[in-house]
């Protein structure tokens, strides 16, 4: 039944994707001697609420593909839709809500300031605000903490204050960048059973940029695999792991599909 | 278990114990600095009255360092009593009021020239920040501002002044014209600092902004000028000291009377019947400075105490 419907919906092609990317290129320093191709052709469609993993070695395009998507940068060739529209519009109808490895909280502001940020630029009036900055708190499981200033704050919990803010105005798109890298590794894998936790309550599709093979296996249902030089997908792997429990860190299936991506990786490498 | 409100304010209190103990020691290490000062002036001077009475072949006193009489350098204690002092013999107010008079004239020019300078050098920034091109095409001049001698441009702003502010809604002062001449100093070092300061504010937090679809105006009020603030207030300490300086340059080239400069022109034309009263009035001015600068110190500690140091945190 389900696969039905998934069946039905790939055939409709953009109606249910939430990225739509075709033959898309990315040049740096196009016609000149340090020119780099940071993407080369890129196709790929990511289902609205889907949690999809880009992930690869450096230099290998990701975080390049994300900033394409969130239309931080402008592809050299190709297109990008997003919600059936250019990526720049999207931007301007707030369709994204952005966290990077750096959280980004402004110092001079405290962690309710901070979620209520775009809300402010939106202009929300202050009851509404502060309502939703109660409910994000409640949601990012820091609710005590609303007066505090970041530096106040370890880093697990400033990346979360940062996906709470990224939240905070329900965008569609949720882009996240490397968010647990500058983290360790207890916190890092608390922090992704939480991400998880947020995305199952909001649904929303997520893009995720990581260099880690087991955070791409555990939060995904679709890993991108890239290569480099110029920037490709080298794989697309289907994760099937079922609902995430403290156990499906020790389960048989996650080292299969963690092999599974390395091998990719490991291939790709001896190619070149 | 303390609760949390206890730990906060058991670390509130904690900070401010260590606040005092730094400011204290500050003042100690002024009053230090101070008494060292005054040593070596005294003891340069009773060395060089010493070898001057051997009558020394060398005689370095007096001919490369400066002589050491009671005219060329008037003994501390003179001085300062000197501020207790009326200036003239008819005058009934002590040198002290006189000086505090010329200095709160003075620091009225400053105030209003560092205002305008604040407004114009903000303005600088803020067109500057629009494109590179802009930026390239305008800070050579703002450069090529300073370069030009003040004394030589004070007397022809004094002129203007006098000549062509009648459109305006009140009656042009002469002091309003070295507020002018105290703008000209002021609003360099905001626009250099400002246009630096916002530029400073972290590139993932602009590219956050961009994906808000924030405005240029948004992300300039909301990110760019609070990570701008320790930038400024370095450049508002700055253009407050370099607002007195201009003051009192303007008044003395300008010929303004009623302030610091005129005052510090008079005794030094009159040195000769009392060279203290000249040094007195340096010191009125250099205290003048001092207060200028303190005063912006406590705008920022207000502005930015409890904002930390007004950086992104990454």
């Amino acid at each position: 039944m389900t696969g039905h419907i998934q069946g039905s919906a790939a055939g409709g092609v953009a109606a249910s994707a939430a990225v739509e990317i075709s033959d898309l290129s990315k040049v740096f320093n196009h016609g000149k001697p340090n020119e780099v191709h940071a993407l080369d052709g890129i196709g790929l469609s990511i289902e609205t609420g889907s949690f999809v993993s880009l992930i690869g070695p450096s230099g290998c395009g990701k975080s390049t593909l994300l900033r394409l998507i969130g239309a931080l940068t402008a592809p050299t060739d190709g297109t990008v839709l997003v919600n059936g529209k250019s990526a720049d519009q999207a931007r301007l109808d707030r369709d994204y809500g952005m966290a990077f490895q750096t959280s980004g909280l402004f110092g001079w502001r405290t962690v309710t300031q901070n979620i209520e940020l775009p809300l402010q630029l939106m202009g929300w009036n202050k009851l509404d605000r502060k309502n939703r900055a109660a409910e994000m708190l409640e949601l990012i499981k820091l609710p005590e903490f609303g007066d505090h200033y970041p530096h106040e704050l370890s880093g697990g919990m400033q990346q979360r204050v940062a996906i709470g803010r990224a939240l905070s105005f329900q965008p569609s798109l949720l882009l996240m960048d490397e968010p647990f890298g500058a983290l360790d590794e207890m916190t890092r894998e608390h922090m992704q059973t939480e991400v998880l936790d947020i995305w199952k309550k909001t649904g929303k599709t997520v893009v995720f940029v990581t260099h880690s093979i087991p955070e791409a296996v555990f939060l995904s249902n679709r890993v991108i695999v890239m290569s480099p030089r110029p920037g490709r997908i080298a794989a697309d792997i289907e994760i099937d792991l079922g609902a995430r429990t403290f156990d499906t860190r020790e389960s048989q299936r996650f080292f299969e599909l963690i092999t599974q991506v390395r091998e990719v990786l490991r291939f790709d490498e001896d190619s070149r | 278990m303390p609760t949390r409100e206890e730990t906060t304010r058991a670390v509130a209190l904690l900070e401010r114990k260590a606040a005092t103990k730094r400011g204290t020691r500050r003042f100690v290490v002024f009053i230090v600095f101070l008494a060292v000062l005054a040593l070596a002036y005294t003891g340069y001077k009773a060395f060089g009255e010493a070898v001057d009475d051997a009558q020394t072949e060398w005689a370095v006193v007096g001919r490369i360092l400066p002589r050491t009489d009671d005219l060329t350098m008037p003994p501390i204690v003179d001085i300062i009593t000197e501020f207790g002092e009326p200036p003239q013999r008819n005058s009934g107010k002590p040198l002290v009021a006189f000086i505090a008079e010329a200095s709160l004239f003075t620091l009225r020019e400053a105030a209003l020239g560092f205002f305008l300078g604040m407004l114009l050098g903000l303005g600088f920034a803020i067109v500057m920040l629009r494109s590179r091109w802009l930026e390239r095409g305008i800070s050579p001049y703002l450069v090529a501002s300073q370069t030009v001698p003040l004394v030589a441009i004070a007397p022809i702003i004094v002129i203007w002044g006098s000549k062509s502010m009648g459109w305006l809604p009140f009656d042009w002062q002469p002091w309003m014209s070295v507020s002018i001449i105290a703008t000209y100093l002021t609003f360099f070092p905001i626009a250099m600092n400002g246009i630096k300061g916002f530029q400073s504010a972290d590139p993932a937090s602009m590219e956050l902004m961009r994906s808000y679809a924030a405005g240029r105006r948004q992300t300039l009020i909301k990110l760019q000028f609070p990570a701008a603030l320790p930038y400024l207030f370095t450049a508002f300490k700055l253009a407050a000291t370099v607002s007195i300086v201009g003051a009192i340059v303007g008044e003395i080239s300008g010929g303004v009377r009623g302030g610091l400069g005129r005052l510090i022109l008079d005794y030094a034309s009159r040195y000769t019947t009392g060279p203290s009263r000249l040094y007195a009035s340096v010191i009125g001015a250099a205290v003048l400075g001092i207060i200028a600068v303190g005063l912006v110190t406590i705008v920022e500690y207000l502005v930015v105490s409890r904002r930390q140091q007004g950086r992104t945190v990454s």
